[in-house]
């Protein structure tokens, strides 16, 4: 944990990051006016004032960085600018798409999904700043532990409770407040990454070392393990309950990978891939839902009507082909759901393997960047932090675009920053607020040292 | 820990080359069969909304897209429905393409590779993308022949160009219209296709070459060529011919349609039992000659394989290991012997041809939006069916049954015409086929053509050459008068 300590840093990388956001604000308004130009045919009538927006935005959120965080890494925001931008000009381009079909049967045109978007994109680059000014040094998160655990269990259970809880498509992960609908879930994703953080940097050295040694394996005691295995149980049966496998599969990842890196050992990993399939062979048993999605992973063409959201998203890929149909001139409103879980495949439609590439490469750079804040920051729990919350985006980005792409069964999860909806932005924004603080303190340089002995006005004291 | 991070950076490094590698599967490799899915619904949406290439016969547009309005920019549109609609199969929005639509989509719609430079000389001069037309083969004057001499009898006519295998003539009755699958209205197209699909005399099915059919005794031409082939026959040689076969092991008969002997003393020659249309004499070779023979000689001419695979045509089918009561049957084209209207076509064109079986085809060739040729079918030989010698033979044997036999009603004044007549019995409570075949001039052939019709009225005996040898001759003449000398 003291790997780029001795490194001295000559600048803070605050003006790569202005320079980057300049980058990213320009394909966030590039990629909307093609969008314009692709469906009209003409450059649409807001395009400047969007421009200017997204650039206050941009060039707000880097000068508050600045000011709040200036030692955090330059490359953080600008990236998750870039895909947020993305993001929502596939959401405007699909809420066209809508608008052209309800005109042509002639029924009302829907209200914009972008609108709303850029209105969380807002909220959420405002949360990351509201997460570097309250929380000035991250340790603090640290404090309350067992509170955490607590918030994160309150959150998972919050679309459980009757009157609260709503059902959409299948899953009961939705709660309806004040007219808006979150997904308790995500912000649960971030809460539990700390609490998980905050008991294993204290219990990982007894994770590791004490304990016994059962058929070559090293066996932690019960009392260090318990606690965290029961709140790990108390998520998993309510995802499990409310259905949400995605959701189920992604914490399991977390908890594993954060086990592995705290006490260092190769064995949870394998034990927690034996888990996951045991627990995948349950779910296959007990849930149709689940052999469903298996099946058409394995043959999605041998039941085309009951497959047909993942061959509408092999066809979108397909039609996109290596260079994409060009933004505004797919057809990624064939594909259900096109704005939220499958918009890599929207992506890959219009910009091609080369964009639906540049857009996972851009994850790369977010988990890549958070895996090294991990490894840079000075202190057991920022490492954890950063490392849980950087894992929490890969292998967010790895299920959902896995699904998508048809490398793995799919499960409903939102692609970060790309997918419509307010919490899932919201809270990869919070993330991105979060890492930028460890990553902070990380590269901040150590206080000077006390000037060396030698140097010192003492005089050597003979003593015979 | 940081080692630990290390380690699992390298397994999420492994997670997203996952990614990526399989999204260049998906969008680069898997991509061109995804795109050709007849139920791909973008590839459809981008066809349709660009201009179709016109599928010609002669010089004359026999399917072509016009600006439309509705859904699409354009809307397909058959002129002469009635005479090409199974050549030209349909174009739908909601039930996909079938025949020539189908086989030659890609440079109809303009994605062929062979296309290729032009889209991007297309793409830089700011033109909308235009698909390349494919010319048949088919000849009008026959084709309107050979739909008029079915009129409203359920049937099929094939003419060959036995020197090519040039389709000349392919029509298959009842027809369909398939201008209303192609209609901008979805309910429109529905309703067609639903009418069609319930028709029991089944407009859609294209019987020329996607059914087959016991051949009856036209396929005696294939027993007799394989006698000939086999050195034990000759034409005017002693062949059995009594009035009843006794079947080996079976206790059934084998009956003359005239139901005396074919000839005195029960004894006749190859030319007159192919005259006569002999069945005890063909099946009495049958036998002799084994089934290995027969479907040896069969395959010669093209059983057992599949013609114009692009257009899902039948395949006719000798039937493998018969015991010899079997044989008897098979080799008077009953039993389990199989064939579409095509492959009797086909038959007559490898004897006319000099005994050379030529690979049939229907697309002649294709062009590029500005009628620059593309790709000219070549013709291509499929097989030699049997010697020079034995097909002169064949020749001669067939110009009787023309001039004196069963096949009268073919002949054509001035031309020598070689014919065979065919009548199949069919399963209980179905009623025979009548058949025929012939080919003319007999010197110099231009023209080789099979007919059936099912369900004939009247005396089902000689309804090959009383329903069918017109409808051969109305073809032939069609050809020869139209055609005649063209190379």
């Amino acid at each position: 944990m003291n790997g780029s300590q001795a490194r001295q840093r000559t600048g803070t990388g605050r003006w790569a990051e202005l320079a980057l956001v300049l980058v990213a604000v320009a394909i966030g308004v590039g990629a909307y006016a093609s969008v314009g130009v692709g469906v009209t045919g003409g450059l649409p009538a807001g395009t400047l004032r969007y421009g200017l927006l997204l650039l206050a935005i941009g060039v707000g959120a880097h000068l508050l960085v600045r000011w709040r965080a200036a030692w955090a890494d330059p490359v953080l925001l600008p990236t998750a600018l870039a895909l947020n931008g993305l993001g929502l000009a596939m959401i405007h381009r699909l809420d066209l798409a809508a608008a052209a079909e309800a005109v042509r049967l002639g029924v009302p045109v829907p209200a914009p999904e972008a609108t709303g978007q850029l209105v969380w994109s807002v909220v959420g680059v405002g949360l990351m700043v509201l997460v570097l000014v309250l929380v000035p040094d991250h340790r603090v998160l640290a404090r309350f532990t067992y509170l955490t655990f607590l918030l994160g269990v309150v959150l998972l259970l919050l679309p459980l409770v009757p009157g609260l809880g709503v059902e959409i498509n299948g899953a009961r992960i939705w709660i309806s407040l004040l007219g808006q609908s979150f997904q308790p879930g995500e912000a649960a994703k971030v809460v539990m990454v700390v609490a998980f953080s905050s008991y294993l940097v204290v219990h990982r050295e007894a994770l590791a070392l004490a304990g016994r040694r059962v058929l070559r394996i090293d066996l932690p005691r019960g009392r260090d393990l318990g606690p965290i295995l029961v709140v790990w149980l108390i998520g998993m049966a309510i995802l499990v309950f409310e259905l949400d496998l995605g959701a189920a599969l992604l914490f399991f990842g977390i908890f594993v990978v954060l086990l592995f890196i705290a006490t260092e050992r190769v064995g949870w990993l394998v034990v927690g891939l034996l888990l996951a399939a045991a627990g995948g062979l349950a779910a296959y048993t007990l849930f149709v839902h689940v052999q469903t999605r298996v099946q058409a992973w394995l043959a999605p063409f041998a039941d085309p009507d009951a497959n047909y959201q993942i061959i509408q998203s092999l066809y979108g890929l397909a039609y996109g082909g290596v260079l994409g149909a060009g933004l505004g001139q797919g057809q990624p409103d064939l594909i259900p759901f096109a704005e939220s879980d499958f918009i890599a495949a929207a992506v890959g439609e219009e910009l091609g393997l080369t964009g639906l590439m540049v857009v996972l490469v851009l994850f790369g750079v977010l988990v890549a960047r958070g895996l090294r804040a991990a490894i840079g920051v000075r202190d057991p729990f920022g490492t954890l932090l950063a490392a849980g919350l950087a894992t929490a985006i890969g292998l967010q980005v790895f299920v959902v675009v896995g699904g998508v792409t048809k490398l793995i069964p799919l499960t409903g999860l939102t692609t970060p920053f790309l997918s419509l909806g307010g919490s899932s932005l919201v809270m990869n924004w919070v993330i991105i607020g979060l890492l930028l603080r460890v990553s902070d303190a990380g590269r901040r340089p150590a206080p000077a040292p006390p000037p060396p002995l030698t140097e010192a006005h003492t005089q050597a004291v003979r003593l015979r | 820990m940081n080692r630990a991070i290390r380690r699992w950076s390298v397994v999420m490094l492994l997670l997203f080359g996952a990614l990526l590698a399989n999204v260049t599967f998906v969008q680069a490799f898997w991509a061109d069969e995804l795109n050709a899915r007849s139920d791909n619904r973008r590839v459809l949406l981008e066809e349709f909304s660009r201009q179709r290439g016109p599928i010609l016969v002669a010089d004359q547009a026999v399917a072509l897209s016009q600006p439309s309005t509705g859904q699409f920019q354009y809307r397909r549109v058959y002129p002469d429905p009635r005479l090409y609609s199974h050549a030209t199969g349909f174009y739908s929005w909601l039930y996909g393409r079938s025949s020539t639509e189908r086989t030659a989509n890609d440079v109809l719609a303009g994605t062929d590779e062979t296309l290729f430079a032009r889209r991007i000389v297309d793409l830089v001069a700011g033109r909308p993308p235009e698909g390349g037309s494919v010319r048949l083969t088919l000849l009008p004057q026959a084709q309107l022949a050979a739909v008029d001499a079915l009129g409203g009898q359920v049937g099929a006519v094939v003419a060959l160009d036995p020197r090519t295998g040039a389709i000349l003539a392919m029509a298959s009755t009842p027809g369909f219209d398939p201008n209303p699958l192609a209609d901008p209205d979805a309910e429109v197209q529905e309703e067609a296709w639903n009418n069609y699909r319930s028709d029991p005399l089944q407009p859609l099915l294209n019987r020329a070459i996607a059914r087959t059919y016991p051949p009856g005794s036209t396929f005696k031409l294939v027993t007799a060529a394989a006698a000939l082939e086999s050195g034990q026959y000759t034409t005017d040689g002693p062949v059995p011919g009594p009035a009843q076969l006794q079947l080996p092991g079976s206790t059934s008969v084998l009956t003359n349609s005239s139901g005396g002997e074919c000839g005195p003393g029960g004894t006749t020659t190859l030319t007159d039992a192919l005259r006569i249309s002999c069945n005890t004499a063909f099946a009495a070779i049958g036998i002799e000659l084994g089934d290995d023979a027969l479907r040896a000689q069969a395959e010669a001419f093209g059983y057992n394989s599949q013609p114009l695979p692009a257009y899902n045509a039948a395949t006719s089918v000798f039937p493998p290991d018969l015991d010899p009561a079997q044989t008897a049957q098979a080799a008077i084209g009953q039993f389990d012997v199989r064939a579409t209207p095509l492959q009797v076509a086909m038959t007559s064109a490898a004897i006319a041809n000099g005994g050379t079986l030529m690979r049939p085809y229907l697309v002649a060739e294709a062009l590029a939006p500005d009628l620059a040729p593309l790709e000219v079918t070549e013709p291509t030989v499929q097989s030699v069916a049997v010697s020079a010698g034995t097909a002169a033979a064949l020749t001669d044997m067939m110009v009787t049954v023309v001039e004196s036999g069963t096949g009268a009603n073919a002949a054509i004044a001035g031309v020598e015409v070689a014919g065979k007549t065919g009548t199949a019995e069919r399963g209980p409570g179905e009623s025979p086929l009548a058949w025929f075949t012939s080919f003319a001039p007999a010197e110099d052939p231009l023209v080789a053509v099979a007919v059936v019709i099912e369900d004939p009225s009247g005396d089902v005996e000689i309804s090959g050459g009383r329903l069918a040898a017109p409808i051969a001759r109305a073809v032939m003449q069609a050809v020869l008068l139209n055609q005649g000398g063209q190379g």
